[in-house]
């Protein structure tokens, strides 16, 4: 399990991004971390992935400290979907068998060929396997990149704005994929979001962060009209609908 | 060889056009290189056809294993071959350099040249002939050119051109920088360079100027069967260094964030592809001289042709760095003949145009 115990971060500037952030990924669970754009959510997703060293408090993979981890064992235990990728002249399959890349033996073997193979078809990626990266659309491309994420075979999915830049349609089919990954593979997801009402639908944990601090931390009961005023200041109203709350700006 | 072994066994149920449909994909990626293989080959049997004695290409072949016409064999094996295997040699380690500046800085603009690579091998040759081998040092090989010795000329070029590399690599360790400011970098370092070579030559006798300047043109017949084995064993470490990294190259092709996250450390793979590359350009420099273009054009062409899959992109780029220095060769021999055009002049009018239309078909990168 990945946790996070008291972490800060500061910058070369000095001003503290992250004061004192505690949160734990249990397997079968889909976490939305929530608030203004700056308020350290990406540094936090950095932390959490062992690409920023905390100044204060520790990242915990299973127990140990992530800085004691090596490079190649976290990559098979914690997959990014990160919210800057490059569409490129690779092919979709040879993107998405770059994520096999923690498990290979210098070259890829037929399982890892298998795993894409596999991946590929439960997204619905197959029929344009052979197209290059940079000639598909806004959805397709983010699709290519969370199977290259799942190809990882990770038990913990981080992701920076999945949904950045998609129409509607695509930003529910990514989350829905994501919360079937949840359901059926048992994994962890944790994702840095702007839509709350898209979170509040996929997501079961939230993480309101505010100036580095955490605000709120716990299950949708934690979503409530007054914390958006805080986190956000906006004034909104959160109604029932088909079972799931949804937040309306006033 | 394990990679790529694609099964066409189906267990998992998913579909198995699509991986017949890659397997086709990976076959017709090898068949192009093979072919391009083919290409150069045939360009460096033809290229040693030509010549004051005009020898048959089935004769080429036979020289080759010392077997026909005395003259022939003489021809071929003493001059012909050692200048082929040197365009050659050079010509992948130019574009295998080129690939992986072009890969590690993400940048399509990186090149020995925009990195101050051969600006400083410049500045390094403009030391010894004028500085070091300045008055009672230097000898009279062409009337009116004064030259240094050609070895300390190398070995002086080869470690301006390293200069700019290390400058960079510990500038880049002092203060981590981004793939944006490396190339700026090596803009800054490139003007440096030549201001210092103008200086030099500002205060440097007529004959020593023009030696320089003869010595910039490039030319691969100087370089001699040693020389050629020292290129060609650090062209072959280059290639072996770069394949082994293939699949890091791919995951930095894709985003910094992607390639950290698969474990890869991005600023080691990207200082060491950097020194590889150095060392390999800063070779063929040194003991060629200047030759502009191949190392930035050769891999456009193939990441346009074949994609930016490094396990294609490297073997393609260096066959076909290999085939324009060659081509280029060809084309300073006969266009004035029997003078022979510096070689550097004739890649850029071969590799600028190719430029130019790559730019206007708007290449992605």
């Amino acid at each position: 399990m990945l946790e996070a115990h008291g972490v800060e971060f500061s910058y070369h500037s000095g001003a503290p991004v992250l004061r004192d952030v505690s949160l734990e990924l249990p397997r079968g669970s889909f976490a939305a971390i929530l608030g203004v754009n700056g308020c350290g959510k990406s540094t936090l997703l950095s932390c959490l992935m062992g690409l920023r060293k905390p100044s204060a408090g520790q990242v915990l993979l299973d127990g140990e400290p992530m800085q004691k981890v090596s490079r190649r064992a976290r990559a098979r235990k914690i997959a990014l979907v990160a919210q800057h990728s490059h569409a490129n002249r690779l092919t979709v399959y040879d993107s998405v068998l770059v994520g096999r890349h923690p498990h290979m033996q210098g070259a890829p073997a037929a399982a890892d060929h298998l795993v894409v193979r596999e991946v590929l078809g439960r997204l619905g990626l197959s029929s344009y396997a052979l197209r290059y990266t940079d000639e598909l659309s806004g959805g397709e491309y983010q699709k290519m990149v969370l199977a290259r994420a799942l190809v990882q075979q990770a038990e913990t999915l981080l992701l920076d704005e999945p949904t950045n830049n998609l129409d509607p349609a695509n930003q529910q089919e990514v989350m829905r994929e994501v919360r079937r990954e949840v359901d059926e593979q048992g994994i962890a997801a944790c994702a840095v979001m702007h839509d709350i009402n898209l979170a509040l639908r996929y997501c079961d944990r939230f993480l309101f962060l505010r100036n580095g601090s955490v605000d709120a931390a716990g299950g949708r009961e934690c979503v409530t009209s007054e914390r958006i005023k805080r986190v956000y200041g906006m004034d909104a109203d959160i109604i029932e609908y088909g079972g799931s709350p949804v937040v309306i700006p006033r | 060889m394990q990679e790529d072994k694609i099964t066409t066994a189906n267990p998992l149920g998913d579909e198995p056009a699509a991986s017949d449909a890659y397997a086709r994909y990976i076959k017709h990626k090898r068949l192009a290189i093979a072919v391009l293989a083919a290409v150069v080959l045939a360009v460096a049997v033809f290229s040693m056809t030509m010549g004051s004695l005009q020898i048959p290409a089935i004769d080429v072949v036979r020289a080759i294993f010392g077997q026909g016409d005395a003259r022939a064999v003489a021809a071929v094996q003493n001059i012909r071959l050692p200048r082929v295997a040197t365009a050659i040699v050079a010509g992948v380690a130019l574009a295998l350099a080129g690939c992986a500046y072009q890969s590690v800085l993400r940048n399509p603009l990186a090149s020995a040249s925009t990195l101050g690579i051969s600006q400083g091998a410049a500045f390094g040759a403009s030391l010894a002939i004028i500085v070091f081998a300045g008055g009672a040092g230097g000898s009279a090989a062409y009337e009116g050119i004064s030259t240094a010795d050609p070895i300390s000329t190398a070995l002086c070029a080869f470690a301006g051109a390293m200069l700019s590399t290390v400058v960079i690599l510990l500038l880049s360790r002092i203060r981590e920088m981004t793939p944006e400011s490396i190339v700026l970098l090596g803009v800054a370092l490139s003007a440096l360079f030549t201001a210092g070579t103008t200086i030099i030559q500002y205060f440097a006798e007529d004959s020593q100027v023009a030696a320089v300047v003869f010595w910039t043109f490039g030319d691969l017949g100087r370089v001699n069967k040693s020389q050629l084995a020292v290129m060609a064993a650090v062209t072959v470490f280059a290639a072996v260094f770069f394949f082994v990294n293939r699949w890091a190259m791919n995951a930095i092709e894709s985003g910094e964030g992607l390639a950290h996250s698969l474990g890869i450390s991005v600023n080691t793979v990207r200082l060491s592809n950097m020194l590889v590359a150095s060392a390999a350009a800063s070779t063929v420099i040194a003991f060629c001289g200047i030759v502009n273009f191949v190392g930035l054009v050769a891999p456009h062409v193939m990441r346009r042709l074949l994609g930016a899959d490094y396990r294609f992109l490297l073997p393609a780029s260096a066959l076909a760095g290999a085939g324009m220095l060659l081509v280029s060769d060809i084309l300073c021999h006969v266009v004035v003949s029997p003078l022979i055009l510096p070689i550097s002049a004739i890649t850029s009018f071969v590799g600028a145009p190719i430029f130019i239309y790559l730019l206007f078909r708007g290449v992605s990168r």
